[in-house]
Parts: structure tokens; sequence; C-alpha cells
């Protein structure tokens, strides 16, 4: 599948703003002393909001008639990728809330704590319904896998966690939210490694044989396209480029996002004072940079079932 | 609404393809561009049509196979695709904005286009590659079975089919309710195999497509006769042979 810069940027930075949304909800709700901390919430929920915001107007950029978008609300009952929009936006209102009883009025009482409560369901709830988009395809035998939706949730905790960290950095030198944040990034990829196995593993989700139906004859194979030059099936969902690549591109990923990230985040929580924003910094970013690696292959490595009747494998 | 019709629909209008018929002529491709960029989707655009690298949007397309047996020669067949309306059409449910709908009366799978937002997620659906985004207007394009002709009062009644059935020199395409069993083409399915694209996707499509016929007995790899030698040694016809050499 065409691994479309638009989708990527959405998909990684609206799940490192909702990992981050979550991550703090869930610390101002069980009342973790830097859940309680107004400057870690504002400026966290802040950056949170900022990052979805930008996934969000990423995400626009795919559509060929982005005025229309405003429809996609609509549908909620049948489309994982109308839900994914209602929860969207629907999440800011909680976390709107949250911001402004918590850091900026800094009020007690029920009210911000079912904010938090709210704020990290429709966090989660959020990612999950961009996860089924893909998850719930039959067409692309490598999306439609149980891990897809797991993924999709901790690689939204191993890029958002990073991001607490930098924020504890500066403050409370941040050890043990770096020790949290290392472990959340290594079970993303080991869950990732998993996922891997599964599809090199995974059998076809269909055949030329049975695309065509002919198979009761015999061995089927393209004589002629039927096309000589492009078209859009061919660009949006034969794309074949990286394939060639991926077992190179799965190390980097692994590298920058598992071994660089995990480094430095234990650095950033054993370093002096000042070592905690040094780390934590190239951390952040680190983890964001390997995530879009993973979302890439995450595309490039997909087949689509209307591949066989261009003479390639699904 | 983009979820589908709660009970399956009264009708089931859909095409029966006749793969052992079809030669490849790409007429029913071309007069379904030629309707339908003119008719209800219009208009049905290409890019750089005449240039170096032309692309457009098709809503039928020829394929070519060949398909070879364990013993005998190898066959072609020619494949013609357009959307199959399926019962379980994923790429309506999928739709976020309500632009894709399969209608309860006749069962055809339809995209409202002043609704459709160029997402594309329902291609990504389609198992077999029946959507097409239109480069030019940017809005997702499909068969329709040409519902402009099949119930127009202003066309005669046996110009009230889909384009590609009409224009078809090989009657390799025949139209009707696949719901009715008594209707002309269910009994052409039923007496000829009829059979579904990809059954393991689970989409139950509607359009049905008859397997070549088997080759006929004792003619399956068989050596074409040989033909008579230039050069005859002998009789009458080597006489006349070196009487016209000189
Ligand atoms: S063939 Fe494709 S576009 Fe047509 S109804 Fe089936 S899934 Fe939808
Ligand atoms: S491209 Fe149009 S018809 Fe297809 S899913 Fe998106 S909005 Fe619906």
């Amino acid at each position: 599948m065409h691994p479309a810069l638009s989708v990527i940027a959405f998909t990684n930075l609206s799940g490192a703003g909702y990992g981050l949304l979550f991550l703090l909800s869930l610390g101002s709700l069980l009342q973790f002393s830097w859940g309680q901390d107004r400057l870690v919430l504002g400026i966290g929920i802040a950056l949170a909001l900022g990052l979805i915001a930008l996934g969000l107007l990423a995400s626009t950029q795919h559509l060929r008639r982005p005025e229309r978008a405003w429809r996609a609300f609509s549908q909620w009952r049948s489309s994982w990728l109308s839900r994914e929009g209602v929860l969207a936006v629907f999440t800011f209102l909680p976390a709107g809330l949250l911001f402004l009883t918590r850091p900026l009025l800094d009020s007690a009482g029920w009210f911000p704590l079912a904010c938090a409560l709210l704020a990290a369901v429709g966090a989660a709830a959020t990612v999950f319904a961009t996860a089924m988009i893909y998850a719930s395809l039959k067409t692309v035998r490598q999306w439609y896998q149980p891990k897809v939706p797991l993924l999709y949730l901790l690689m939204g905790l191993a890029t958002g966690g990073p991001f607490l960290a930098l924020l504890l950095s500066f403050k409370v030198g941040g050890s043990g939210a770096s020790y949290v944040a290392a472990g959340l990034v290594a079970l993303t990829w080991l869950v990732k490694r998993g996922y891997w196995h599964d599809i090199d593993r995974a059998s076809p989700a269909a055949t030329l044989e049975s695309a065509t139906g002919l198979g009761r004859i015999g061995k089927v194979r393209l004589l002629e396209p039927p096309h000589t030059g492009e078209n859009y099936l061919l660009t949006e969902m034969g794309y074949r480029v990286a394939r060639r690549h991926a077992a190179k591109l799965r190390l980097i990923a692994q590298g920058l996002g598992l071994a660089a990230v995990v480094m430095l985040l234990i650095a950033a929580s054993i370093g002096p004072g000042w070592g905690h924003f040094i780390f934590a910094l190239p951390a952040a970013s680190a983890a964001l940079a390997a995530a879009a690696a993973e979302r890439w292959l995450f595309f490039a490595e997909a087949t689509h079932s209307v591949s066989l009747y261009y003479g390639k494998a699904a | 609404m983009t979820s589908l019709p709660r009970y399956p629909s009264e009708k089931k209008l859909g095409l029966v393809i006749d793969l052992d018929t079809c030669v490849g002529c790409q007429a029913c491709v071309v007069n379904c561009k030629e309707w339908n960029t003119g008719g209800y989707p219009a208009p049905l655009s290409d890019i750089d049509a005449y240039g170096a690298a032309p692309q457009g949007a098709w809503l039928n397309r020829v394929h070519a196979f060949e398909v070879e047996p364990k013993d005998g020669n190898p066959q072609i067949v020619h494949f013609p695709k357009s959307c199959l309306h399926c019962e379980d059409a994923a790429c309506v449910t999928v739709c976020p904005t309500g632009a894709s709908y399969k209608r309860q009366a006749d069962g055809i799978v339809l995209v409202d286009e002043d609704r459709c937002m160029g997402c594309g997620l329902c291609a990504w659906a389609c198992p077999y590659g029946a959507r097409e985004m239109d480069p030019g207007v940017g809005v997702m394009k499909k068969c329709t079975l040409c519902i402009d002709r099949i119930y127009n009062e202003a066309l005669s009644e046996e110009e009230r089919q889909p384009a590609c059935v009409r224009t078809c020199p090989t009657r390799a395409r025949h139209f009707g309710d696949l719901a009715d069993p008594d209707s002309d083409i269910s009994k052409l399915v039923a007496a000829r195999g009829g059979m579904d694209l990809m059954p393991e996707m689970g989409y139950r499509p509607t359009n049905k497509y008859l397997p070549p016929r088997a080759r006929r007995e004792g003619r399956t790899g068989e050596a074409p006769r040989a033909l008579e030698p230039a050069n005859p040694e002998g009789g009458f016809l080597a006489w006349l042979d070196r009487l016209l050499s000189d």
C-alpha cells in the first residue's frame, strides 16, 4: 500500500499526542505527585493537544475534497474512520476542561477527576479506532491482524512516554517516568517483532486461482494487464518499492526506536541534574522518528488483494 | 447511510460474465467509458490523455490470463472486471461520509459524488479493485450498473441495459435479476456453474462468472496436421512443379 506522508504524519503525531494525554490524565486521576504539578500538566496537555491538532490537520491533506471532511462525523454506526473522527473531537472536551480546572484554576474535587478519566478513555478509544480502520480490512492481510490495534495503542504510549519523561526532566528529575517510558518502548518493539513474525508467515488473503475462479482448470498467470500505463489501483495499492529493503528498514527502526530510545531514557534517569533533559530530548525525538519508520513500513509492506489481478502476490 | 440494507434486497441486479465467449476486444471497456463520461458519474476524467503517461478513471477493465491445465495446452482467458455489487460490501460500511451506499430496492452499490470527500478508504476495502479515484474531480468512481440506462424510459426497451452488455459483440455479458431464480441469467448461472470471485473474502458478490467450457474430447494437446510438402516428389504435382519452376 502506498505510504502517504500525510497519513504517516497523522497517525504518528496524533498517536504520540494521545499517548501523552493518556499518561497525563492517568497521572492526574491517580493523583501521582507529578500528576498534581500544574506546570507539568499544563505544558503537557497543551503539547499533547498541539500534537493531536497537527496530526488531524495532516490527515486532511490525504483527502481529495477536504472541504467535505465535516461529513466524516456522520457514519459512526458503521465506519471506523467516522468513529475515529467523532472520538478525536470528543476527547478535546474533557482534555480542555482538565486543562482549565487543574493547571489553570487549580480546582479540586470530583470534576477534574472525571475529566481526567474521560480524557484517558477518549485518548485510548481514539487510537483504537484509528487502528481498527486498518485492522478491519480483510483485503490487506498484513493489517487484518489481531496485534494491529494493540500495536497502535502501544506505539502511542511508546512515543508519548518519552515526551512525559522530557516534561518531568525539568521538574522531578524524572527517573521513575524514564524507566516506565523505557519499559513501554521495549514492550512495544517486542510486540512489533511478534507482528513481523506473524505477517511473514501468514498465508495470502487469496490466490490468483481464487480471484479468477480458474483454479479448477489449473495454474493461472497474468498474460496481459488491462492497460499499459499506470492507474489509481496500481499507484495506491500496488506499492512495491520498500519491500526490497524491508529487512534493512526493520533493523533501522528497531535500532533507532528500541536501542537508542531505551538507552537515552536510562541515561536520562541516572544522569546528573541537567542530564535528564539533555538525554530526554533526543529520546523523545528518536522515538518519534522510529515510529515514523515503523508506520512507513506498516504501509509499504502491506499488500492488497487487487495486486493479484496485476500478477503480483497479495 | 453507509450501513448495509437490513434485509436482503428484493432484487439483486447484476451481471453474468461468460469467460468462455469473451474475446478480449475491449468494446465494453470503451463503451462504458463513453457512456459514463457523459452519464450519471460524469465526468470520468483522464489526465495527460494524449501525453506520455496517460492515466484515468475507468469502471470496467479487461485483463488476460493464461491458465495451464495439468495435462493439455495452456488456455487464454479474457477477464472483464467491474464492480460486483456485493451483498456484504465493506466498501459501503467503511465510508465515513455516507457517500457510499447499497440500494435496498435493487442491490446496486453507488457513490453519492456530492458527499464523497475523496479519502479512498472504500477502494482499500474492495478486494476486486472495482473503485477508482477520479483524478480530475477527486471523488470515488465505480460501476453504477448504468442506472441511467436500465430505468431510462426515454430509451427503447432493448437499450435499457448496461452499456457494456449492450455493446458486447460476442454476447459475453448478461444483465438481469439474480434474486429471481426464474430470470434468464439465473438459469444461465445454474446451467453453466456460475461462480463467485474470491469467495474466501466473504463479500458475497452478486455478479457471477461463467467458467470456460471444457475443451472438446480428444482435442487437447493434439499436434496440428502437417502441411503438404512444398517440393512434391513424383506424380502429377511434381511434374507441375517442375514445369512451373523452369
Ligand atoms: S466489487 Fe468492490 S466496489 Fe463493488 S460492491 Fe464489491 S466491494 Fe464494493
Ligand atoms: S472515497 Fe468517498 S465514497 Fe470512498 S470512503 Fe471516502 S468518502 Fe466514502
